[in-house]
């Protein structure tokens, strides 16, 4: 059931953004914001707290729907679509804070994420029996490291193991783009190191974007960084480019100290 | 009014308790409807009247069709009452006014009890936690005093009465529903079937949907599920075992009480449900059994009994939080050794 992955089209984008913006009552969390995505596998978001990161999230995962702007998937306008067809058509979002399903084993997890595309209103076949999910949901569990974990609840996994089930319920779909807020958050060097590894592996797949804070990672990593800043898009280029820019320094001035580790 | 990080981190069910839930084998879930069936048969051997095995079998499939909502779907109803209640008065009203057939009578008033169901739950399914309950109460109230105003139908206050059913035909056979062993087997059949079919969907890819949803909505909706139709679907199914315990109840009482309709009815379910074991299979039985015999003691003791039985549900809530039969399982996972 699962076709081969597609490498990200060089051609043709598979995300565009135009003039995307979001309000909140007077309150403008996002504005103007435009880019195209899908020659670069791995793109960070960086920003200080605020910045309107996850909003912009949120707005790509179809979590909120935008106040102004249009935003195409493959060339199919979504501005409008209902969050479950987002994940349908192949957009996938892990979150900041651990977000599973607690009292699921982390096979149940998986095998659940699976089935939301295969099948959702089945009252009568057996969910253990269901086009090889369960052998799928096996395999994932082994790539991302949990194999010897699978009959657990996920409530009482260790931390990275939680984080590591939380790509894994992302990748469940195999989205062509995987949206992953800050994947490494409270994780130590060690662990962190396995993260990246993947986050690697993955990038050969497909288009991944990612909001982080750590900044040696992103510059290693990432391929393009967007900054936003109060809502806006003030820099958008290669890590080089953003370490040069005198818009993204002066932003950064002054909280250097709080990036500057990895 | 909106905020940043309300549309996006909903809180979870809060009534369902977030400690891992008891896990036991898939093997003995294949297997629980036949175990529940044969549990079951043994009730009128040890209860000390019929009538209270029959009611343990009715109020027993009306905890299992509210905790389907409840406990899998982790959607706190204060309604199913109207469900249950509207069951029993279709099937009476059917049977004493239109001279149905029972068996027909009483698929109208579970066909009746699911067509409410489909209408309170799409009024009531976009708001959440206490809010729902209120919801759900509310438009429960309205049923309850629709049926108390249409006294020509009903009979009002005086509950409906007049459509005794003592014998009901089976092609050429026909069931003496009044020897009291026939009538258990009767009902215990319909529960039967019930607990089959209720097994099954909860093994379905539509039940890890619903548990999925109770256990986190908002990651649930990002990993491609309809929230908002699986739960209108959970509650329509939820209405259907709920009005087939009501028609049932209606067979086996020949009368319906107003009292069927009202608000403390809803309460039974959730005291029975938690009693016994949200998200358990079999606990809603256990705590149906549990309250039910229960009322019957403390009634012979004191005109307050209903003060008796709130403080052993507090107690319930405050010290057995899973249940009767969720603690059974937990007791008998750990022996095994799993967690």
């Amino acid at each position: 059931m699962n076709p081969v992955p597609q490498s990200p089209n060089l051609q043709s984008p598979i995300l565009e953004v135009e003039a995307l913006g979001r309000r909140f009552g007077a309150f403008t969390a996002l504005e103007e914001v435009s880019a195209v995505f899908g020659k670069e596998r791995i793109t960070a978001i960086i920003g200080p707290n605020g910045a309107g990161k996850s909003t912009l999230f949120n707005l790509l995962s179809g979590a909120l729907a935008p106040t102004a702007g249009r935003l195409r998937f493959g060339g199919r306008d979504m501005t409008r679509m209902p969050q479950a067809r987002f994940a349908h058509l192949g957009i996938a979002r892990s979150y900041q804070i651990t977000n599973v399903f607690p009292r699921l084993t982390a096979h149940e997890n998986l095998r659940t994420a699976m089935q939301a595309r295969a099948s959702r209103y089945d009252f009568w076949s057996r969910r253990d029996a269901l086009s090889g999910l369960a052998e799928q949901a096996d395999a994932l569990l082994a790539d991302i490291g949990l194999a010897d974990r699978r009959d657990r609840p996920a409530a009482s996994l260790a931390h990275g193991e939680q984080r590591a089930l939380e790509i894994g319920i992302a990748l469940a779909s195999d989205p062509k783009l995987l949206l992953l807020d800050e994947p490494t958050a409270g994780m130590g060097p060690e662990e962190t190191k396995e993260m990246v590894a993947l986050l690697r592996r993955l990038g050969e797949t497909r288009t991944i974007l990612l909001v982080e804070h750590k900044m040696k990672m992103i510059l290693g990593l990432s391929e393009r960084i967007l900054v936003l800043h109060h809502g806006r898009l003030i820099a958008d280029g290669s890590p080089a480019e953003i370490q040069a820019d005198r818009e993204v320094r002066r932003v950064y001035l002054g909280q250097s100290g709080g990036y500057g580790h990895a | 009014m909106q905020t940043l990080d309300q549309s996006v981190v909903d809180a979870p069910p809060g009534a369902v308790n977030p400690r891992p839930a008891p896990r036991v084998t898939a093997g003995f879930s294949r297997w629980r409807a036949p175990l529940s069936i044969l549990a079951l048969l043994t009730l009128p051997f040890l209860l000390p009247s019929q009538a209270l095995a029959v009611n343990v079998l009715i109020y027993g499939l009306y905890a299992v069709g509210y905790n389907l909502l409840y406990g899998y779907t982790g959607l706190l109803s204060f309604g199913h009452a109207a469900f249950f209640g509207t069951g029993a008065y279709v099937t009476g009203i059917a049977i004493g006014a239109y001279g149905l057939h029972p068996l027909l009578a009483m698929g109208l008033g579970t066909v009746a009890a699911s067509a409410l169901a489909l209408t309170v739950g799409a009024v009531s399914i976009r708001s959440r936690g206490i809010y729902f309950a209120m919801v759900t109460l509310a438009l429960a109230q309205l049923v309850y005093y629709a049926a108390l105003q249409a006294s020509s139908w009903t009979g009002g206050e005086n509950g409906l009465r007049g459509f005794t059913v003592s014998r009901i035909a089976l092609g050429p056979a026909s069931l003496d529903i009044l020897d009291p062993q026939v009538k258990y087997l009767f009902v215990l059949a319909f529960v039967g079937v019930a607990l089959a079919l209720i097994s099954r969907i909860l093994a379905s890819p539509f039940g890890a949907a619903i548990e999925a949803i109770r256990e986190n909505e908002t990651r649930a909706r990002a990993c491609g599920f309809d929230v908002e139709r699986s739960k209108l679907l959970a509650f329509v199914l939820s209405g259907l075992f709920c009005g087939l315990g009501g028609a049932l109840s209606a067979i086996h009482l020949s009368i319906v009480p107003l009292d069927s309709l009202a608000y403390h009815t809803s309460g039974m379910a959730v005291v029975m449900t938690l009693v016994g074991g949200a998200g358990t299979f079999f606990g809603p039985f256990v705590g149906a059994l549990v309250v039910l015999v229960l009322e019957d003691v403390f009634s012979l003791w004191t005109p307050h009994w209903q003060l008796a039985l709130g403080t052993v549900f507090i107690l319930f809530v405050l010290f057995l939080p899973r249940g009767l039969w969720g603690a059974a399982l937990e007791r008998f996972a750990f022996r095994r050794g799993r967690s």
